[in-house]
């Protein structure tokens, strides 16, 4: 769907972003990660050319987007900033509106749109549809930020440090929150964060980046398990504890699980990590079940168990 | 003066005049305004993206900003000549910073973040300037213009020298009249204006940052309504006057042409010193000068007759304390040589040299003592002294030089001269309390603002020149112990002017005969 080819920017004389090249599948979502400087969200902003390469080639669909004029391709990728970018002047449903307008949408299927999208990211159409953005939390900001992007479901999504300007707690509910919308399921998505647990929380696959270069594109646990350099393995080594709780699965180790009886309420899924089912042992200090989505059988899970698998995914690799 | 006005009464007296002005004032103001906004904002606009012309914008209407008004309304004569248009102009250019600025100022701090949404949501340019850009720079802009017409309002006032109108006339006019009420009557409303602008822009300026997309199409439409207000008066063939706000409102000017003459010139309201100019440029047909002025040769101009003598005469004559002339007796005789020497003409002459030619009152003096054969070298002589006081302009200054050369050439007394004294009364001030002997003065002036001679009094003598003299001779004489000595024949009075070529192919010589060219029924 996306893919990029050896692209680089250079400024005067400095190297923002050196020959990086990657390609996202439909329906994937692409996770650039690193630290400031480290031109992700260069590499981002060349997508949709609010940056113009100075080398290198992007296509879309097999088409390039460097012959094509740049507002056109902007109108079909939704984009997410990390300061939301709401337009002060504009109500709720007005800046969810722009881009529809922009395409010339009719009045009515604008409207409907736009309610629709309210309703979906729980702001109720009602009460906030004729609001102003000074009147919104953050949270609530970020919701209109990323319907605004959603409004004419572009099949791509551009975000760069979308709930970078959250709070701790509002960025874990928010990023559940997208993480369950429909609307975002089928999307390709490429998102630049400089969050080791946002980026493996999200992400399909990863790509690290580094003073312009990319320095690994995986899938989360292979950066883990095999880090393609002494960078790689170094900028995760403070994360690491956390992350390989993250990125194994309750049903990978499913046959390490005792059973239980099928009459037992379950709190977790086969496709819960095991991060989230310790955060709910630690919650009650008493077991905790998870059920296979398919067969409904039920295991127990004890912090034990866990640490028993963590162990033994670490031998294997 | 028979009875103290009060302003209100000026003001409904005035009514007529104090509306047309204050519409007049406004459609400058706004039409300036208008302009200004015109090409203010689009360059604001042009260099909040093309960075690299900003500091020469802004740099070339700072420096515009910087030119005294006056002098920038003086440029804009030679340019646009007088009336409406340049005073347009040089209001245009004093509006310009404060709106190129802001514009400039307003788009530059608009969040980043806003626009960078605009342009990654597939906005164009100009998408992102009108809806984004302008509506969220336009409390900052709005400030600029805000100010543009506080500064317009206040600057629109020098239009009257310029013969464009406004309240200035009022307020220029009450100066030169010692007329506190007609002041007022221009500095209350112009005062009053811009606080009324001032306020209704601070309104919008406050107004909720979301109306202000609608701003965008209502405040051109505003400021060209009140731009409108101003109408460009439509030129006809009569003869056009220009006259300077003391004249307005003087009995032996204006007034007195409306009422003995009955003559309804169509005039404009123009400052003394661009006058001439104006008037030798063609822009005016008649103006008000003084009868000796020495522009009136630079630009050879004639006077009118004045045939039903409105004008009352201002004979130049020396004026001395009558003790200095009892010391020296032999003083009185030598002044008296210059008696009847100068006429009109002659004065126009000698103060052509001193203002034109820049040639000094002293030469100009020993130059017209040497063609008359009165010269003779100073003897330094050290019998006493007597002490010469002037007002302070070029004719004076010329007068004292020739009585000094002629005082010391055929008197052993010595001469000491005090030029420079502000006005008539510094000079008669000094005069009576002994800190000089003598000063030329004018029948006229003598009459009216010495004396301050009653009204029905100065009607009986106004005509005659003789009797203005030798009544204000006696009471000077009787009140304050000081003689005018003889008339020097110059009579330095106002006058109606034209230029020589008009008034010959016109055919007129006197003020009745411009009634032909002037009546609108």
């Amino acid at each position: 769907m996306i893919d990029v080819q050896q692209l680089t920017k250079t400024y005067h004389d400095t190297v923002a972003v050196s020959n990086v090249s990657f390609s996202v599948k439909e329906g994937e979502t692409l996770v650039l990660l690193g630290t400031s400087g480290s031109g992700k969200t260069t590499t981002l902003r060349m997508l949709n050319r609010l940056t113009e390469p100075t080398s290198g080639k992007i296509f879309i669909d097999g088409k390039s987007i460097l012959s094509q004029p740049p507002e056109g391709l902007r109108r079909n990728m939704g984009y997410v900033l990390q300061g939301y970018g709401l337009f002060p002047h504009y109500s709720v449903s007005e800046n969810i509106a722009i881009v529809p307008k922009l395409l010339k949408w009719p009045k009515e299927k604008i409207r409907k749109r736009v309610d629709d999208l309210l309703y979906k990211l729980q702001l109720p159409p009602d009460q906030y549809r004729n609001v102003y953005p000074n009147t919104l939390s953050g949270g609530q900001k970020q919701r209109v930020g990323l319907a605004r992007a959603l409004a004419t479901n572009p099949p791509i999504l551009l975000m760069d440090e979308p709930f970078g300007a959250l709070d701790m707690l509002t960025r874990f509910a928010i990023r559940k929150e997208f993480k369950e919308l429909d609307e975002l399921k089928k999307k390709t998505i490429i998102l630049v964060t400089h969050d080791v647990h946002e980026a493996f929380d999200l992400g399909d696959k990863i790509g690290l980046m580094d003073k312009g270069k990319m320095q690994q594109l995986a899938a989360p646990p292979e950066l883990l398990f095999h880090p393609a350099n002494d960078f790689v393995k170094s900028f995760f080594k403070q994360h690491l504890f956390q992350l390989e709780w993250q990125s194994i699965r309750l049903k990978e180790i499913w046959n390490d699980l005792p059973e239980a009886g099928n009459d037992i309420h379950a709190t977790l899924s086969g496709g819960h990590s095991l991060w989230e089912a310790m955060k709910e042992l630690a919650k009650s200090n008493a077991p905790v079940y998870v059920s296979d989505e398919k067969t409904g059988l039920r295991k127990e899970v004890t912090f034990e168990h866990l640490k028993i698998a963590i162990q033994k995914q670490k031998e294997q690799n | 003066m028979e009875e103290q006005q009060s302003l209100w009464q000026f003001m409904v007296q005035q009514s007529d005049k104090l509306w047309q002005q204050t519409i007049t004032h406004i459609g400058l103001t706004f039409t300036a305004l208008l302009i200004a906004v015109l090409i203010g904002l689009p360059l604001g606009v042009i260099i909040a993206r093309r960075q690299k012309f900003a500091a020469a914008v802004l740099g070339f209407a700072g420096i515009l900003q910087t030119i005294p008004s006056i002098a920038l309304l003086g440029f804009m004569i030679p340019l646009l000549g007088i009336g409406a248009l340049p005073a347009i102009a040089a209001l245009f250019l004093y509006a310009l910073l404060p709106i190129i600025r802001n514009t400039y100022t307003g788009i530059k701090e608009v969040d980043a973040s806003v626009v960078d949404a605009a342009k990654g949501m597939g906005m164009t340019d100009g998408q992102i300037l009108l809806k984004v850009q302008m509506p969220l720079a336009m409390p900052v802009i709005l400030a600029g213009i805000r100010t543009a017409t506080v500064i317009n309002v206040g600057v629109a006032t020098l239009a009257a020298y310029i013969a464009a109108g406004g309240l200035g006339e009022f307020i220029f006019g009450g100066i030169a009249l010692n007329n506190t009420n007609m002041i007022l009557a221009g500095a209350i409303p112009a005062a009053l204006l811009a606080i009324l602008f001032d306020f209704l822009l601070s309104l919008l300026q406050r107004m909720q940052l979301k109306k202000m997309r609608r701003l965008i199409v209502v405040l051109p439409v505003i400021v060209t309504a009140l731009s409108s207000f101003y109408v460009f008066s439509a030129t006809d063939k009569t003869l056009l006057a220009g006259f300077t706000p003391e004249f307005m409102g003087r009995e032996d000017g204006y007034l007195g042409l409306k009422s003995k003459y009955h003559l309804n010139i169509r005039n404009v309201v123009i400052s003394d010193a661009i006058m001439y100019k104006a008037e030798f440029e063609k822009k005016l047909d008649v103006i008000s000068g003084y009868s000796t002025d020495g522009r009136l040769k630079e630009y050879g101009l004639v006077t009118l007759k004045d045939d039903k003598a409105i004008f009352p005469p201002y004979y130049a004559a020396p004026l001395v304390r009558k003790e200095i002339l009892e010391k020296y007796p032999e003083l009185a005789s030598v002044l008296n040589l210059l008696a009847g020497k100068i006429n009109d003409s002659i004065m126009t002459e000698l103060n052509y040299r001193v203002d034109y030619l820049k040639q000094g009152p002293e030469k100009t003096a020993k130059d017209f003592l040497i063609e008359k054969g009165l010269f003779r070298r100073p003897q330094n002589g050290n019998k006493g002294t007597v002490r010469l006081g002037s007002k302070i302009f070029g004719e004076q200054y010329i007068l004292i030089s020739i009585y000094k050369m002629l005082i010391e050439g055929y008197t052993n007394l010595r001469v000491e001269t005090k030029t420079g004294l502000g006005g008539t009364k510094i000079c008669f001030d000094a005069l009576i309390n002994n800190q000089i002997d003598l000063y030329p003065e004018y029948t006229g002036t003598g009459l009216l603002v010495i004396l301050q001679a009653p009204k029905q009094q100065v009607a009986k003598l106004m005509g005659n020149k003789d009797s203005v003299y030798q009544y204000v001779r006696k009471e000077f004489k009787k009140k304050y112990n000081l003689t005018w000595l003889s008339p020097i024949g110059f009579n330095n009075a106002y006058a109606l002017m034209m230029r020589k070529e008009q008034a010959q192919q016109l055919n007129i010589e006197t003020i009745s005969d411009l009634k032909r060219y002037t009546d609108r029924e």
